[in-house]
């Protein structure tokens, strides 16, 4: 459903691009069309209707533009209520001045509170600090167990003590003097926000603690009520921050919004995995992105990255550029893609893909990746590393042995022969043949070079050379960057490890 | 065959290699959280991106502020309803008490194509005359428990001669799989049926402990296996324990998963597989779903079912604000049936779904 917004939008905008001012209607109808997707995005019912009157004013007198159709400028409005919602200062943890700092945890059952307490003190340590985990969650069997666990996989102490939460937060602070350690990371029990009397332990275990920093917890995938529990969360322990969970799910994160317009503090961590180390600084801007349902190019790659084996995809990468690309390659890459996914989810997520290409992958499922593997698969060594070399009966065996068509076997064949012969054109600075693909693809070999040759190469850059379109661009003409000349003799420069 | 499946896999290798390289190289630069990375000079598809006019910002924020002081943003649904109720009475309806009625649901979580759907229905049926507006509610309530329609809700603990039926509990993480797992052995026990209980989650932490706690207030007996075994060997030395005692049946929790986690999902269907080999059968495949969950829960219980052939969900934290509404669009689009709720952190906190009651909770006012 990635793609839905940006067809969505590109449609109206299509329409609206002859005009030169926006009329009501035009607005209205864009307006809807936003609301729809933000609605789908769970943002909560009475903040979307805040944001999209914030965007209805700031278009009341939209000069006409340049650059942008009216229909663009309605989304760059948008776009801006967003990150602007969404974004703030840059959160800095200032540490008590007498330590411990202490860091409180609250927030619904379920949203993953013990493992981003883990997790921040993990943080924590890499910053130089001693942090202690303090389980205070008496509730749920086995949750301190679950925490001493993970702290020993950290190696960072857990304390906890049976008697009841407020005294075991009162004795795990003693404790954090005791052994000197500076950073208190207190995990409580999951609690509905409605219930009185846990709200009220809560409350207590705060008095108690005296928190420098209270985090609230909240899952990705809430739905509306994320922010009427926030609310109430905020209300009573007076939240600092929020942390979101399970952003490496697909579910689009409204609740961000939500919660952060209801509690007005900053969104500080996003927690993008099960593992430990998955966790790091919230980023507004690409959350709006991915509420507005577009593309983010970043989390898909740093997604791929950690399931995919980056040898592997670094080494094909250089050997397509170099030409020497074989179906051995095709084949390591075909494995590594499958790892990462669903193909039309993923492609969905990739701006700068033609609309074609996108239909395209929707199409493809595990089925067909399967079959071209087993084709592949069917070849001998020796027939991978000369696809010239395979004739009609081996065509014949191929298909056989692979349970598919000798047809399908021509066909893969045949594209493989044209997009060797295409890497090759580009390769050496020339523009690729078949349409509507030379975006993508050249795009992304022109990034690659330039970051392989050139330092300090940014986001922005990496974007733009990939012909990254986060919103329609009809008004737009594409910038093209000249390529650079293949190097002689051969390898792409690897770049530096981390 | 797919013309572009070469080259898409080509590409997205290209670019994951283009990629890479980048996120290294961020990783060793400071990273903001700033919208400052995408605040290039304007150039080519960044202009769109570019930062706001100072004014403009201010503007925004301002909005953003107002949100935070809007109590009527933060009432729950059922308050919106009590509103709607003082304001009309029994007299008739207005568009702005259709819009009230719309907010319901999508408070509720129902989503936005489903509540078009459920007030376009009742509208038709009231459009020819008009309505009062407890008319319209209950034409509004009765077009909910359509869509819910009569489903078989039942757990089914059936399996052929010689066979152990197994219960298999699925869901993303955190939903309350293993609770359930612990009430739905306390609810079999009760019944004076023998419960194995299968601790299938064998990668979260503690996660065993956790269920050993569930089988020792429930005197179900438990099977686990060492910490990161294989989650299969698990379930399949459950069964085998099932058949030797000539036990009635057997729950296995699994790992929360994110369905988008191919490896994650594929391992779920080994689970399956093997939980459904002699002398085991398959009888349910239970979603467990958070009733906080937003419109990704649908998206969950269609790829969950794809994946291992979804039996039935169980909606949990149901005692909390949140309505838990997703589940008429997954009635509705998927034609799973909602066999049990979750109402709380206790043995006894599960309870079988009532359409009626929950039809009727979906537009309830508060007190």
């Amino acid at each position: 459903m990635f793609d839905k917004l940006s067809d969505r939008l590109e449609r109206i905008t299509d329409r609206l691009k002859s005009r030169g001012r926006i009329n009501e209607a035009d607005l209205n109808e864009a307006l809807a069309e936003i609301r729809s997707a933000l609605l789908e995005a769970d943002v909560e019912l009475g903040v979307t209707t805040t944001l999209l009157q914030g965007v209805r004013e700031q278009c009341a007198d939209l000069e006409r533009s340049k650059s942008l159709s009216p229909g663009q400028q309605v989304v760059k409005a948008v776009h801006e209520q967003l990150r602007a919602a969404l974004g703030g200062d840059s959160f800095k943890i200032s540490y008590a001045s007498r330590p411990p700092t202490v860091v409180l945890l609250a927030g619904l059952q379920g949203v993953g509170k013990t493992t981003t307490a883990a997790k921040l003190a993990r943080w924590f340590k890499e910053q130089g600090r001693n942090p202690l985990l303090v389980a205070v969650d008496l509730q749920r069997p086995a949750a301190v167990e679950q925490l001493r666990v993970l702290g020993e996989q950290i190696s960072v102490p857990v304390f906890s003590d049976p008697s009841s939460p407020t005294e075991a937060t009162r004795l795990g602070l003693e404790e954090a003097k005791r052994l000197g350690r500076d950073v208190v990371i207190i995990d409580t029990a999951g609690r509905l926000a409605i219930d009185e009397a846990l709200m009220d332990e809560v409350n207590a275990i705060s008095v108690t603690s005296k928190p420098d920093y209270s985090f609230l917890v909240v899952d990705a995938m809430s739905g509306q009520d994320a922010a009427h529990s926030a609310k109430l969360f905020h209300d009573r322990l007076n939240i600092d921050g929020v942390i979101m969970t399970k952003l490496d799910g697909d579910a689009r994160g409204g609740a961000a919004l939500s919660v952060k317009s209801v509690v007005g503090r900053p969104i500080v961590f996003g927690s993008t995995g099960e593992k430990l180390d998955e966790f790091d600084l919230f980023h507004p801007d690409r959350m709006a992105d991915r509420i507005l349902g577009m593309g983010d190019i970043l989390s898909l790659i740093e997604q791929a990255e950690r399931q995919m084996d980056s040898a592997v995809a670094e080494r094909s990468a250089a050997r397509l550029l170099s030409g020497e690309f074989t179906l051995d390659d095709f084949l390591a890459q075909l494995q590594q893609v499958r790892k990462m996914g669903s193909l039309g989810g993923l492609m969905r997520l990739m701006p700068g893909v033609t609309r074609e290409m996108r239909d395209a992958a929707n199409g493809i499922d595990d089925g067909q990746i399967n079959r071209v593997e087993a084709v592949v698969k069917s070849m001998t060594a020796g027939e991978r590393n000369d696809p010239n070399s395979i004739d009609g009966s081996r065509r014949t065996r191929i298909a056989k042995g692979s349970g598919t068509s000798v047809q399908e076997v021509n066909q893969l064949l045949k594209q493989f022969k044209e997009m060797q012969k295409m890497m090759k054109s580009m390769s050496s600075g020339g523009m690729p043949s078949i349409p509507g693909l030379g975006g993508g693809i050249g795009g992304a070999l022109r990034a690659r070079k330039a970051l392989a040759g050139a330092e300090g190469t940014d986001l922005a850059s990496l974007q733009e050379m990939m012909g990254q379109k986060s919103l329609p661009t009809a008004a737009q003409p594409r910038k093209t960057q000249p390529g650079k000349k293949k190097k002689k003799g051969g390898r792409v420069t690897p770049p530096k490890q981390r | 065959m797919n013309p572009y499946i070469l080259i898409i896999v080509v590409l997205l290798g290209l670019l994951v290699g283009a990629g890479i390289a980048l996120s290294l190289r961020r990783r060793s630069s400071v990273a903001s959280s700033g919208a400052g990375v995408l605040e290039a000079d304007g150039k080519g598809a960044s202009e769109l991106l570019e930062p706001a006019e100072p004014k403009i910002q201010e503007a925004a924020e301002e909005s953003a502020r107002e949100v935070a002081s809007l109590p009527a943003a933060l009432k729950p649904t059922k308050s919106a309803f009590g509103a709607l109720r003082e304001r009309f009475g029994s007299g008739p309806i207005t568009q702005e008490a259709l819009e009230l009625l719309e907010a319901s649901l999508l408070r509720a979580d129902v989503g936005l194509a489903t509540t078009q759907r459920i007030l376009a229905a009742a509208a038709e049926r009231i459009a020819t005359r008009s309505a009062s507006l407890d008319e319209v509610l209950a034409t509004a309530q009765a077009v909910v428990l359509e869509v819910l329609g009569d489903r078989d809700r039942s757990l089914s603990s059936s399996a052929p001669e010689g066979l152990i039926p197994v219960w298999l509990m699925v869901g993303v993480n955190g939903v309350g799989k293993t609770t359930t797992s612990g009430k739905l052995a306390a609810g079999a026990v009760a019944q004076g049926k023998s419960v194995v209980l299968a601790a299938g989650d064998t990668f979260r932490a503690a996660a065993a402990d956790q269920l050993a706690l569930w089988a020792e207030r429930t005197g179900a007996e438990l099977v686990r296996g060492a910490e990161g075994a294989d989650p299969s060997s698990t379930v399949f030395d459950a069964v085998a324990r099932a058949k030797a005692r000539s036990a009635d049946l057997v729950i296995a929790d699994t790992a929360g998963r994110l369905h988008t986690k191919v490896n994650l999902v594929e391992e779920l269907r080994k689970i399956r597989r093997v939980a459904d080999r002699e002398p085991g059968h398959v009888a349910e495949v239970l979603l467990v779903l958070d009733a906080t969950t937003g419109q990704n829960g649908l998206v969950q219980a269609a790829q969950f079912t794809e994946a291992v052939g979804v039996t039935g969900v169980v909606l949990t934290k149901l005692d909390g604000a949140a309505k838990g509404g997703i589940v008429v669009a997954i009635e509705e689009q998927l034609g799973i049936a909602v066999k049990l709720v979750g109402l709380g952190e206790g043995l006894e906190d599960l309870q079988p779904f009532d359409p009626a009651d929950f039809a009727r909770e979906l537009f309830s006012s508060s007190s």
